[in-house]
C-alpha cells in the first residue's frame, strides 16, 4: 500500500522585520536588496520562542488538523541546524508536549535546509516497512545571520511538521529521489554563533546542480515531465533560486505561485520548502499533483511527486492555514528585533 | 527551579496535564492525587485541560532580575480555565491590550532557564484568543 501525507500543521512567529529597515541600519539600498533577493520581510521569533517551542506549535497544529490520536505515532524526526543544545535532542520535547507514550523512537536530523524533508523519507521508509504507523516529520528553524551579513535579510523562524502514514492519506507521495554531493557552499562549526558561506559559490555548484539534478532524476524515474503536475515547490533561501530553477526545469510562475512563501515570510531553513508545499497544501484540489524540491548545503536535494486526495477537504480548514498564519504580523525595529534574536547579550 | 521538580511537573507545564475527580466531577490544576471534597470516595483520575480560558486580574511586571530581565515589560496574571481551575501565567501580549476578562488559549513557549550553559525549561503560557 502506498504511503503518503495524513496531516500536516505549520507554525510562523508574528513578528516580522522589512528588509528596509535591516538595510536602513547598515547604510545598505533597501530596493536593490529586496529586488535581487526577492524578499521584503522576514519573520522574526519572539524571546521566549526557538526551534522547540515552533516544532511543538507545528506539530501540535498537524495533530489538530487530521484529529490524530498522538499514541499513535511511533517516529518522530525533528530537522533543524538550530537545535536549542548541542546535545538533548529537540524531538524528545516534541513528543512529550504533543502527547506521544514512550513507545516510539526519535531523533534530530541535521542537514541545512533540507533536514526536514530527510525526516520525511525515514518516516516514509518506516512506514512503508510497516515498523511504524504513523511518523512525524518536523523542519523548524531559528536561523542567524551575523549582523551585517547578506544571509541577515533572509535568516528567518518557522516550522511545519507533517505526519506521514498508509490510512486516510491527504496526499500521496508517489515516489522520492534524492541527490547528495560534498560541496562546501555553507557551514557553521560547532559552538560557532554564525555561519560561514562560500558567496558566490552558494548559486551554481550547489543550489542549481542539486536541485536541478534531484528534480530531474525524479522525473525521469517516474517518468512524468512539468506539464504533469499543477503545483511545484522549490527550496527558497530567496525568491529568485526557486524562481530561476523552475524556469530551468520547465515549471511556469504559475506553478510555483502558491507556494512562493519566502518574499514575506524570508528563509525559514528547514522549514522553507515545506512551508511551501503547506501553503500549496492549503489550496490544493482534490487530484492536483504537486512536485517539491529540497536543497540543503553541504549538499544535497530531496526531490517528491505527490498527488492530493479527497481527503484534504476534510481536514483542510481544522488548522491554521499559512495564509493566516502569515496575516497580522507585528513589525520590528532593528533595535527590536536585536533583542529578540539575541544579538544582544544581557 | 531545578532540575529534578522541573522533570516531574514536565507533563504539568507541557500540556496542561491536571485531575478530574469522576465522583464529583471538581477539576484539579495543578493535579491532586485526592480530591478535598470526596476523600475516601473521591475518583481521581488525570486530565487534559483545553488550554483555553479567560484573564481574572493581572500585573505588568517592569523590572524583573537578571533572568528575565529581556522580557520586561511582561503580563502575569491570574487566568481561569474553562473547566475551572485558577492558575497564575504568562500572558504574552501588549500590555495596551491586556485587560480582565480576556479570552486567552495556551502557547508553548520557553519558560525560562538555568543559565546560558544550564537547562532550558519549556512549557505553557498563554495568548489572546483573538488576534488583534
Ligand atoms: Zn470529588
Amino acid at each position: 500500500m502506498s504511503v503518503g501525507i495524513i496531516s500536516y500543521g505549520a507554525y510562523i512567529p508574528r513578528y516580522r522585520i522589512r528588509v528596509e529597515e535591516i538595510a536602513r541600519v547598515w547604510g545598505n539600498d533597501a530596493r536593490i536588496i529586496s529586488d535581487g533577493l526577492m524578499v521584503f520581510e522576514k519573520s522574526v521569533p519572539d524571546i521566549d520562542e526557538d526551534t522547540i517551542t515552533i516544532a511543538v506549535e507545528a506539530a501540535n497544529n498537524a495533530i489538530k488538523r487530521a484529529g490524530i490520536d498522538p499514541e499513535r505515532i511511533g517516529a518522530i524526526y525533528t530537522g533543524s541546524e538550530s537545535h536549542p543544545y548541542a546535545v538533548k535532542p529537540t524531538s524528545t520535547v516534541v513528543a512529550e508536549a504533543i502527547g506521544t507514550n514512550s513507545e516510539l523512537t526519535a531523533a534530530d536530523f541535521e542537514f541545512a535546509c533540507k533536514a526536514g524533508t530527510a525526516a520525511i523519507q525515514a518516516c516514509m521508509g518506516l512506514v512503508g516497512s510497516g515498523m511504524i504507523d504513523l511518523g512525524m516529520a518536523i523542519g523548524s528553524d531559528v536561523s542567524q545571520g551575523a549582523p551585517g551579513d547578506a544571509l541577515e535579510y533572509t535568516a528567518a523562524a518557522g516550522g511545519v511538521a507533517y505526519i506521514i502514514g498508509k490510512d486516510e492519506q491527504a496526499a500521496e507521495i508517489e515516489s522520492t529521489y534524492s541527490f547528495t554531493s560534498d560541496t562546501p557552499d555553507f557551514w557553521r562549526r560547532e559552538g560557532m554563533t554564525y555561519p560561514e558561506h562560500g558567496g558566490r559559490f552558494t548559486g551554481e555548484p550547489a543550489y542549481f546542480k542539486h536541485v536541478t539534478s534531484a528534480a530531474n532524476g525524479l522525473l525521469e524515474k517516474i517518468g512524468t515531465k512539468p506539464s504533469d503536475y499543477d503545483y511545484a515547490i522549490f527550496h527558497q533561501p530567496n525568491g529568485k533560486f526557486p524562481t530561476r530553477v523552475a524556469k530551468m526545469l520547465g515549471f511556469s510562475k504559475e506553478q510555483i505561485k502558491p507556494g512562493l512563501v519566502v518574499p514575506r515570510l524570508g528563509n525559514t531553513y528547514s522549514g522553507s520548502c515545506m512551508m511551501g508545499l503547506a501553503a500549496t497544501l492549503d489550496i490544493a484540489k482534490p487530484g492536483d499533483r504537486i512536485f517539491v524540491t529540497s536543497f540543503g548545503s553541504g549538499a544535497g536535494s530531496d526531490a517528491f511527486s505527490i498527488t492530493v486526495t479527497d481527503r484534504i477537504d476534510d481536514i483542510r480548514n481544522s488548522a491554521p492555514s499559512v495564509e493566516q498564519l502569515l496575516a497580522n504580523p507585528i513589525y520590528l525595529n532593528y533595535a527590536d528585533y536585536a533583542k529578540h534574536k539575541g544579538k544582544i547579550k544581557f | 527551579m531545578t532540575v529534578p521538580r522541573f522533570w516531574r511537573r514536565l507533563k504539568n507545564l507541557y500540556r496542561l496535564i491536571g485531575t478530574r475527580c469522576e465522583n464529583c466531577s471538581e477539576y484539579y490544576f495543578p493535579p491532586r492525587n485526592m480530591c478535598p471534597e470526596c476523600r475516601r470516595t473521591g475518583q481521581v483520575v488525570p486530565f487534559k485541560f483545553n488550554g483555553t480560558g479567560e484573564v481574572v486580574t493581572y500585573t505588568i511586571i517592569h523590572s524583573a532580575g537578571k533572568d528575565y530581565a529581556k522580557h520586561t515589560p511582561y503580563i502575569l496574571a491570574i487566568i481561569k480555565l474553562d473547566e475551572g481551575p485558577r492558575l497564575t501565567a504568562q500572558v504574552i501580549c501588549s500590555p495596551d491590550d491586556i485587560h480582565t476578562g480576556m479570552k486567552v488559549k495556551s502557547a508553548f513557549r520557553k519558560l525560562g532557564e538555568e543559565s546560558e550553559k544550564g537547562m532550558i525549561y519549556y512549557g505553557t503560557k498563554f495568548m489572546p484568543q483573538e488576534i488583534k
